[in-house]
């Protein structure tokens, strides 16, 4: 066997490589890129799912925007106070803790409390049964719970239960494609440490809601006329809290004649109050 | 064949994405915009004439010497693969926006079917030094005019009243393929 056969492929296309390879060095450094270290750190530190929620294109474009100064440290709602310090240290200024919010579903007419207007047996996605009479559902208002939230949330934090789909505040970071994607505009911004929510969205006269669902807001103004510190507020025959303002007294909870307020208690105790 | 023909040829009758159908990958995933596009076939364009002319090179004056045809492939995609890198370090030095938009298209160049197709079709139609480069630039030049010109529309449909169902990529197959049969009347040129 002639030798030369296996040498010469060898030397040829390991000679162009190296040549290639000496060519491809010599270049590297002459268009060399100073890259701030800053953005890659911040980058591992940034959660990474690329939900576009802070404004920039992905979370590159976060990190980015926050070494060269556009975007301040505390510009990840996803992240929330833990990354914004991370990202302070980093950056090496002090981060302002920034009130954590999360979506809510403001319906509570699951399946038991709330009827169907007719059956619908088409797609199983919010946003085709919302083109057919407005959804099933008997509230024109209310959670239609098949579930485009589920499918839009990124971080699992969404389950349909009995009907009506529930957002666990633990898991919820914010970044607000459920409320986006929503077809009824049914879930809205909650304080993380709101535990009273009026949890109705209906805007119909109370006649009508009584009509239809267990648990609506029927307009009787007993939680604004019993609110200690006047923070619930009436538009639209439909109460709506002032965040800001309220105590998280429970009042409202215990008069509402239908139990359209939620109360959670857990995260009463969880605050301590 | 005349100089003319060989570029009549690569630009319209030959196209590379519309009549041999190469390079779809960056076809469709960076012509969204037409800036990108043009900075996409610019960078194509640079790479494919010079992939020709050194692989021609190489073909020529090693594996013809050595008799080692059948590394053509290897050793095309090893000189691909190298101007990439180069092309890929350019871009960044001078346009960071261009890199960033042209993303993972950029380093995708390399295993795109129409670099290797040219370099690949330039030895088997035994064209000389000169007609090879001429072959590259023009078969680079067409696969740039199709992805401009595919950019401009896409940017319109952006701007159109289309079914929800054939938003994205459907409809932007759609008009790649009437677009294709629209470059077929170009067959009969020559």
């Amino acid at each position: 066997m002639d030798f030369r056969t296996i040498l010469d492929p060898i030397i040829s296309l390991g000679g162009m490589g190296l040549i290639f390879g000496a060519g491809l060095a010599y270049a590297s450094q002459k268009f060399a890129v100073e890259v701030d270290e800053r953005v890659t750190e911040i980058r591992n530190v940034l959660p990474g799912a690329n939900c576009g929620a802070c404004g920039y294109p992905g979370c590159d474009g976060l990190a980015s925007a926050i070494a060269e100064g556009k975007a301040p440290v505390n510009g990840c709602p996803v992240g929330g106070a833990d990354v914004a310090a991370k990202i302070g240290e980093i950056m090496g200024v002090k981060a302002d803790a920034q009130d954590k919010k999360v979506a809510k579903v403001l319906c509570d007419g699951d399946i038991t409390k709330c009827g169907e207007k007719f059956q619908y047996e088409g797609i199983q996605d919010c946003v085709a049964a919302a083109a057919v009479q407005g959804g099933s559902k008997a509230c024109p208002y209310g959670c239609l719970g098949l579930g485009s939230c589920v499918e839009a949330c990124q971080f699992g934090a969404i389950e349909i239960v009995q009907g009506v789909a529930r957002i666990d505040p633990e898991k919820c970071t914010a970044c607000g494609k459920c409320i986006e994607v929503c077809p009824k505009n049914v879930i809205d911004w909650v304080p993380y440490k709101q535990s009273v929510v009026i949890t109705c969205n209906n805007k119909d006269p109370g006649k009508i809601v009584r009509g239809i669902c267990e648990v609506g807001c029927i307009g009787c103004r007993i939680c604004v006329k019993n609110c200690p510190t006047n923070t619930i507020e009436f538009e639209n025959n439909l109460a709506f809290i002032n965040y800001d303002n309220c105590t998280n007294c429970f009042t409202c909870v215990e008069k509402c004649p239908t139990k359209a307020i939620e109360g959670n208690l857990e995260i009463k105790q969880r605050l301590g109050l | 064949m005349s100089l003319f023909v060989i570029i009549i040829s690569g630009i319209l009758i030959n196209n590379y994405v519309l009549s041999r159908i190469l390079g779809i990958c960056p076809f469709l995933g960076v012509s969204k915009q037409v800036e990108t596009a043009f900075g996409m076939s610019m960078a194509v364009t640079f790479v494919m004439t010079l992939a020709g002319v050194i692989t021609w090179l190489a073909q020529t004056y090693v594996l013809e010497k050595l008799g080692l045809g059948y590394m053509q492939t290897v050793t095309f995609i090893l000189v691909i693969a190298a101007l990439v890198q180069f092309v890929e370090m350019v871009i960044q030095k001078f346009s960071p926006t261009l890199y960033q938009s042209l993303g993972i298209y950029l380093p995708l160049i390399t295993t795109n079917c129409a670099v290797l197709g040219v370099s690949i079709l330039n030895i088997k139609e035994e064209f000389g030094l000169l007609e090879t480069t001429v072959n590259s630039a023009a078969s680079a030049i067409g696969f740039g005019l199709a992805i401009v010109l595919f950019a401009g529309i896409r940017e319109r449909l952006e701007l159109s009243n289309i079914p929800e169902a054939f938003k994205g990529f459907p409809i932007a197959l759609f008009t790649a393929s009437l677009m294709s049969l629209a470059f077929l009347g170009f067959a009969g040129l020559v």
